[in-house]
């Protein structure tokens, strides 16, 4: 067997990486989860965190990504997410901007709570949480984000 | 007959009109690459998206309780036509054919008895449509601030749509923009976004996908974002086709121009001769008459 698969991070409006791996870490909604070589094909969502690729030579490096969801093959995983960076590219300016994104779906979660359910709300609160989990990651300050008015 | 200044002074503002829409022409060309560019790098991912929403929804079209965005309200008698159009006009036919498009379309519903409401992006369909069905009109989306058209555009819509679909407002909505097929030729379109059109044959092959978690909740999950990614994928294309129908418009107009120029300096130089002419006459008549 093959002991690299290929590795596709791809957001909306391009590719963003495209690398062959030997092991991919994701934040599954469910719980992390590790896909290597021969992995059970398999689609699962992803809970805002940090993606971490091996290397074929072992070297780690790491994306933050927004949610979405990534498709796993036994010898490829797609990453499909609504805005992705490499660790080193996000700066205190763009984690805020992720944070706003957060704070917004949390207050419109609340507002339409009486619609859309509890469970909606009690989604957006961990969503927040998982994205404050981030910057603490990285040793950003998740506190420095304007709410939106 | 046109005197030689007035001829002169003619001519003189072809050939400016002729520079204007050289560099129109050149300007759109520039565009459209970028356009071409941007609408290559969001494929891959309106490709996969698209490939495993087929997977999903062939498994739960036919089962009870699917979601609403996939389903449908079990009503089609309220309709919303998403109207995208450009900013801009001088671009041929571009936005009449899409307003064109969306206009048989709505005759055809209201033949039927069907409700419907309009959306507009862009302000020209706006413009076109507001006489006869301005009372119809329910939102519209005002994308003249905007250099790029970026996924968070397209976000806003589909929020939009969204929120007015759990709202109840409608029970189908359909879009209408141009698919960029080449330079010269833009193909009007319409697509039902909501509830999402089942895939003319399901693959056989994602049924062996584990699905984490259950298959429901990862459809709740990528309806709403599968709606977003073929709305983005659409204002992509329209911003594409915008630029080559400007580009080919602006073409015509300058290849018009020319035509124009070379027919008013024959003219130009006839009236001259004839001038001269008439002038030689005179002084030799004038001679022989001493």
């Amino acid at each position: 067997m093959a002991d690299t698969m290929q590795f596709d991070l791809v957001s909306p409006e391009r590719s963003l990486a495209s690398v062959p791996v030997r092991e991919v870490r994701l934040p599954g909604t469910d719980g992390d989860l590790s896909a290597m070589p021969g992995h059970a094909a398999t689609i699962v969502t992803l809970r805002p965190g940090m993606v971490i690729l091996v290397g074929a030579d072992g070297s780690q490096s790491e994306f933050a990504v927004t949610g979405g969801f990534a498709e796993i093959n036994a010898d490829s995983v797609s990453l499909l997410a609504e805005r992705g960076h490499p660790r080193e590219e996000v700066t205190q300016d763009v984690f805020n901007d992720m944070m706003r994104d957060a704070h917004r779906e949390h207050r419109n979660a609340q507002e339409r709570r009486d619609h859309a359910g509890e469970e909606f709300v009690t989604a957006a609160v961990k969503m927040l949480g998982d994205m404050q989990a981030i910057g603490t990651h990285i040793g950003l300050d998740p506190n420095q984000s304007t709410v939106p008015d | 007959m046109p005197s030689l200044k007035d001829l002169k002074n003619r001519i003189g503002s072809v050939k400016n009109t002729r520079k204007i829409t050289k560099a129109m022409q050149m300007v759109a060309a520039a565009k459209l690459r970028r356009a071409q560019d941007a609408a290559e790098a969001a494929r891959p991912y309106a490709d996969r998206m698209a490939a495993v929403m087929a997977g999903l929804t062939a498994n739960a079209a036919d089962q009870a309780g699917a979601p609403r965005l996939l389903a449908g309200t079990g009503d089609d008698r309220r309709h919303l036509l998403v109207v995208m159009t450009a900013e801009r006009g001088l671009a041929g036919g571009f936005n009449s054919s899409i307003v064109k498009l969306a206009r048989q379309h709505a005759e055809r519903l209201r033949g039927e008895g069907k409700e419907v409401a309009i959306l507009t992006v862009g302000k020209k369909g706006r413009e076109q449509l507001k006489r006869e069905y301005g009372n119809l009109f329910v939102h519209h989306v005002d994308l003249s601030e905007v250099k790029r058209i970026g996924y968070e555009n397209a976000r806003q819509i589909t929020d939009e749509l969204l929120s007015r679909f759990d709202g109840g407002d409608f029970d189908v909505a359909t879009i209408f923009y141009n698919r960029f097929e080449s330079v010269i030729s833009q193909v009007p379109t319409a697509k039902r976004v909501i509830p999402a059109e089942a895939p003319a044959e399901a693959p056989a092959a994602n049924s062996l996908y584990d699905y984490e978690p259950g298959e429901e909740a990862l459809l709740a999950e990528l309806l709403p974002r599968s709606v977003a990614t073929q709305i983005f994928a659409a204002l992509l294309e329209n911003a594409a086709s915008e630029q080559g129908a400007r580009m080919s418009a602006m073409d015509n107009a300058t290849r018009n121009a020319g035509d124009m120029i070379d027919r008013l300096t024959t003219e130009y130089n006839r009236t001259r001769q004839a001038a001269i002419t008439k002038e030689l006459i005179e002084i030799i008549s004038g001679a022989e008459a001493l």
